[in-house]
């Protein structure tokens, strides 16, 4: 059978993947989200794994909560990522420094 | 192995590979198209974990929805050759030290020893009759309801910035003025032109 560490430690490695993503692909703002993606889909896992094992369903309602938040989050970094490409014509990170920060 | 630990290790496979492709593909359309074979394997796994609603939920509306949107805006953008080509390969191996790390603290931390078999049995297979859609609406509609309306709140909010954002002002559109037009009068439309009569007969 599978046991919940399988499953943790699965959704532990997927995590890390997207964070070597987060690393990696530094300058482009489209991947970093699509990594931001997969880490959650990582955490949704561990979510859903505890809830199945310990027999208590708030896992699978936080779940639903978590992909709400997601799916409103990339639209409105897909629209700021239009508004940028529409302002500057590229959406490189090294030119979106303006603010010296 | 018996047929569910099959399944785990097929998904588990694809899961992994696919998003190992993900992250490293020079093409943004490429890493979409293999964060949907992802996002495919994790619906397999919650469907082992006896999550049905929620492994719908997630291919409608994260490979039916989210997944286009990114597809839409990376043709949208025209970014496959400006600025994909260029990355910061520098910073690999620090990636890979510290994800190294995290996976060895974790597999620690979350092995057999604490969260095995024999710590958590595995629970009974749920029975025929028994639907995942009503134990989640039973809870969702009773213990959660304030909050599943705080998230059609957000739903409207997102809905709402989104637009704001990307709405262009008008510039150069085509528009009626109600009160303009109604106020207009004959004279400043038609212009009658008197035209002196020619005398010469159209020859046959």
């Amino acid at each position: 059978m599978i046991s919940l560490s399988d499953y943790l430690i699965l959704s532990s490695i997927i995590f890390c993947i997207g964070l070597v993503g987060i690393f990696i692909n530094r300058k482009n703002i489209i991947t970093l989200l699509m990594c931001v993606e997969l880490i959650l889909a990582a955490v949704n896992t561990n979510f859903i794994a505890f809830s199945h094992f310990l027999g208590n369903e708030a896992g699978q309602i936080f779940v639903f909560f978590i992909l709400t938040v997601a799916a409103a989050e990339v639209a409105i970094g897909l629209a700021i990522l239009t508004l940028m490409f529409r302002n500057r014509g590229s959406i490189d990170i090294d030119i979106t420094s303006s603010l010296k920060g | 192995m018996t047929s569910a630990q099959v399944l785990f290790y097929t998904f588990s496979f694809f899961l992994v590979a696919s998003s190992l492709i993900m992250i490293f593909a020079k093409n943004a359309a490429k890493a979409v198209l293999f964060l949907v074979l992802a996002f495919f394997s994790v619906a397999g796994l919650w469907i082992l974990l006896e999550a049905e609603f929620l492994a719908i939920t997630l291919i409608l509306v994260y490979v039916g929805a989210v997944m286009v949107l990114f597809l839409f805006v990376i043709k949208m953008l025209n970014i496959d050759k400006s600025t994909l080509r260029a990355r910061f390969a520098g910073y690999l191996p620090l990636g890979l030290i510290v994800a190294a790390i995290i996976i060895a603290e974790m597999t620690m931390v979350l092995g057999h020893e604490q969260f095995g078999l024999n710590i958590y049995p595995a629970p009974e297979n749920a029975s025929a009759d028994y639907s995942n859609i009503t134990v989640l609406a039973l809870q969702l509609y009773t213990d959660y309801v304030y909050p599943f309306e705080l998230a059609a709140v957000l739903l409207l909010i997102a809905i709402i910035a989104a637009i704001a954002l990307v709405h262009r002002p008008e510039q150069n559109r085509k528009k009626q003025d109600i009160s303009e037009q109604v106020s207009v009068s004959a004279k400043d439309r038609v212009r009658i032109v008197s035209i002196a009569k020619e005398n010469k007969e159209v020859k046959k």
